[in-house]
C-alpha cells in the first residue's frame, strides 16, 4: 500500500464483488453513503488521534483521509467491519508509519514519531487506540481549530472540516460561497497553524478562558449563519444549525465545568425551537410575538431549559450566552406573549448591556421595557437611542418607534416612522412588510 | 433531521425481568457515547406492555383493552430521538448498539414545518369549508 496513488472514490464500483451475493453498483452506492456515514460520525476522533501522534493536524488529516480512501476501496467487497472507528484509526496509522519509514534518512525526530506510532496501540489491535486519551486530543483539536492566530473565516473553516467531518463542498454551499473559497482557506489556516508553531494541546489556564471565548464565537457563528437560512436555501445552510448545537453539546460534554459552554447550548437549543415558526409557508418573517406557539419545538425547549440551569447552578448566570439564553427561555417558558415575565427580560437586558454595551441590546431593551411598563417608556428610550446617533442605518430603529407611536395612538408619525423603516429595509420581503403596516395604520 | 431508532420488544423485554448487569454496561457505553458525539436528544426504555394498555378508535367509539400483548415483535421496548446528517448517519447509529438479538427500526422524525397549519390561507379555507359544510376533497 506504501506509495500507492489515492484510487479514485467512484472506481470502487466497477469491482467484481468477491463473493456470491455480493451487492453490485447499486449496492456500492448505498456502501458509499454509508461510508459518508460513518466517517462523519467517525473522522474527527480519527483525526484528533493522529493529530496528537504525528504533532500536526495537516498530516493527521491527511493520513485519515487516506484512511477513508482505503475503506471506500475496501469495504465494498468486505462489507463494512463491526468497529469501524478502530478499522479508520488503525488504516490511518499504517498510512502515517509508511510515511514516516520513507522520510526516515531525514532525521531521528521522524524516527522516534515512527516509534511512538507503533507503540501507541498496536496497529493490529486498535481497540487500544480509541481509548482514553481520545477525548482529550477532540479538546485539544478543537482549541487548536479556534485558535485566535486564525481569522474567524478561517477557523469557522476548519472546524466544521475537522470537527464535523464536512467536505469542503458542504462547508462551500452552507456558506454560498464557491468550493475553491473555502479549500484555499483551509489550507492557509492549516499554513498558519503550522508557521506560528501552534502546539497541539489545551491552553493552560493563564489563557484558557480567553482560548474557550473564541470556540464559543465559532460554534455560534455556525449557528446564526444557520438560523439566516431562508426558505429556497440549500438544505447545508440550516444543517449549520445542528452542527453548531451538536458541537456545543460535545463541548459541554469535554468541559463540563465550564457555565458559558451551557450557556451558549441553551441559548442556541432555546432559539432552534423557534425555526419552524419564525417564517410563513410563504417565507415571510413571523415576529416572535406573532409566532404560533404550538410550533415550537418542546424537546429543545426542554433541553435548552436544562442546559440553562447546568449554566446558572454552575454560577454562570451572569456570562453573556447565559443571559441571552435566559431571556429566550422567559419566551420559551410563557404561553403568550402577555404571559411573559417582561420586568424579568428588562432586568436581564440591564445586565446583558452592562456586559456588552450595545445600541442594538438597548433597542431590545426598550421593547421589553414598554411590554413591562408601556409604550410611553419604551419610546423614550427609544429617542433617546435615536438622539443617540448610533443606529442611523439600522431600520429596526424606526420600525419599533412605529410601532410604539401606532400603540399610542400616534398613528401620522407612525406611518411616517413604518415607511422610513421600509425605505432603509436591507431585503425585500421586510420592505413590503413594513411599507403594508405603514398602509394599514391609516385604516385606524 | 431527527429520528427515532425504535426499539422492538420481545420475551425478554415482556418477560418484566431486569436487563443484566453487562447488558445494562453495554446499553450504557452506547448511550454514553451518543451524548459524547452530541447527537442524543431524548431516550426511553418502556415497561412491558402487561403494565400497558391500548385505545382503539372505531368512529365515536373507544374501546380499551388491557395488556400484555401478544405479538410480541410488533411492540415497542423503547426509543431514542437522535439528531443525524442523513438516514444512513441514523442507520450506522443503530447498527452499533449492544444488542445480541432483536430489532431497531429506523425512522425520520417529521418537522413541523412539513406540516403546514399556520399558512394564512390553508386555514382561511379550512374555516370556508366548515361554515359551507364542505369536505376537504380538494
Amino acid at each position: 500500500m506504501a506509495g500507492a496513488d489515492r484510487p479514485v472514490a467512484h472506481g470502487v464500483s466497477d469491482r467484481e464483488p468477491t463473493e456470491a451475493g455480493s451487492a453490485g453498483s447499486a449496492g456500492s452506492a448505498e456502501t458509499h453513503r454509508a461510508i459518508e456515514a460513518v466517517w462523519r460520525i467517525e473522522s474527527a476522533r480519527i483525526i484528533a488521534g493522529m493529530a496528537r501522534m504525528v504533532g500536526d493536524i495537516s498530516l493527521a488529516e491527511e493520513f485519515a483521509q487516506d484512511a477513508l480512501v482505503a475503506a471506500l476501496e475496501q469495504w465494498p467487497r468486505t462489507g463494512i467491519p463491526r468497529n469501524t472507528g478502530a478499522w479508520l484509526t488503525a488504516a490511518a496509522k499504517r498510512r502515517a508509519i509508511d510515511h514516516w519509514r520513507r522520510q526516515e534518512r531525514l532525521g531521528v525526530k521522524y524516527q522516534e514519531i515512527a516509534h511512538r506510532l507503533h507503540t501507541d496501540g498496536p496497529t493490529g489491535q486498535p481497540e487500544a487506540a480509541v481509548d482514553e486519551p481520545i477525548d482529550d486530543d477532540l479538546l485539544r483539536l478543537i482549541f487548536v481549530s479556534c485558535h485566535p492566530v486564525l481569522s474567524r473565516q478561517a477557523r469557522v473553516s476548519l472546524t466544521l472540516r475537522l470537527l464535523g467531518g464536512l467536505t469542503t463542498d458542504e462547508i462551500a454551499r452552507a456558506f454560498l460561497v464557491p468550493s475553491s473559497t473555502i479549500g484555499q482557506r483551509i489550507v492557509r489556516a492549516k499554513k498558519t497553524l503550522s508557521a506560528a508553531n501552534v502546539p497541539f494541546e489545551v491552553p493552560g489556564r493563564d489563557e484558557f478562558a480567553g482560548r474557550l471565548d473564541s470556540v464559543l464565537e465559532v460554534i455560534y457563528l455556525v449557528f446564526n449563519e444557520g438560523y439566516a437560512a431562508t426558505a429556497g436555501d440549500d438544505w447545508m445552510r440550516p444543517e449549520l444549525c445542528q452542527e453548531a448545537m451538536r458541537l456545543g453539546r460535545v463541548l459541554a460534554g469535554l468541559v463540563p465545568k465550564q457555565a458559558e459552554v451551557h450557556g451558549l447550548v441553551a441559548l442556541m437549543e432555546l432559539q432552534a425551537s423557534r425555526i419552524h415558526a419564525r417564517t410563513s409557508s410563504s417565507g415571510e418573517p413571523i415576529l416572535l410575538l406573532d409566532q404560533d406557539r404550538s410550533r415550537w419545538d418542546q424537546l429543545l425547549i426542554r433541553r435548552g431549559l436544562a442546559a440553562l440551569d447546568r449554566a446558572e447552578s454552575l454560577g454562570g448566570a451572569t456570562g453573556a450566552y447565559a443571559l441571552q439564553a435566559a431571556i429566550a427561555a422567559c419566551h420559551a417558558r410563557a404561553s403568550s406573549p402577555d404571559q411573559t415575565d417582561w420586568e424579568r427580560i428588562v432586568a436581564l437586558y440591564d445586565a446583558l448591556t452592562q456586559l456588552h454595551p450595545s445600541p442594538v441590546v438597548e433597542l431590545n431593551r426598550a421593547v421589553a421595557v414598554s411590554m413591562a411598563y408601556g409604550p410611553a417608556a419604551g419610546l423614550e428610550l427609544v429617542d433617546e437611542l435615536a438622539e443617540g446617533g448610533q443606529l442611523v442605518e439600522y431600520h429596526l430603529l424606526p420600525s419599533v418607534r412605529a410601532d410604539l407611536l401606532q400603540k399610542l395612538g400616534r398613528a401620522g408619525e407612525a406611518r411616517t416612522e413604518f415607511e422610513r423603516a421600509a425605505s432603509m429595509a436591507h431585503n425585500e420581503r421586510e420592505r413590503a412588510l413594513l411599507r403594508e403596516r405603514a398602509a394599514a395604520v391609516e385604516l385606524l | 433531521m431527527k429520528y427515532m431508532l425504535i426499539l422492538n420488544g420481545d420475551e425478554n423485554t415482556e418477560s418484566g425481568a431486569m436487563p443484566s448487569e453487562e447488558d445494562l454496561s453495554a446499553m450504557g457505553r452506547y448511550n454514553e457515547e451518543l451524548i459524547k458525539d452530541g447527537v442524543l436528544l431524548a431516550g426511553e426504555g418502556l415497561h412491558p406492555s402487561s403494565t400497558g394498555a391500548r385505545i382503539e378508535f372505531d368512529g365515536d367509539d373507544r374501546t380499551v383493552t388491557d395488556g400484555p400483548f401478544t405479538e410480541t415483535k410488533e411492540l415497542i421496548a423503547g426509543f431514542w430521538i437522535i439528531q443525524a446528517g442523513s438516514k444512513e448517519e441514523a442507520i450506522e447509529r443503530a447498527r452499533r448498539a449492544p444488542l445480541k438479538a432483536g430489532r431497531i427500526e429506523v425512522r425520520e422524525i417529521f418537522d413541523v414545518s412539513e406540516f403546514d397549519q399556520t399558512n394564512e390561507f390553508v386555514q382561511k379555507e379550512v374555516q370556508w369549508r366548515e361554515q359551507t359544510g364542505q369536505s376537504r376533497t380538494a
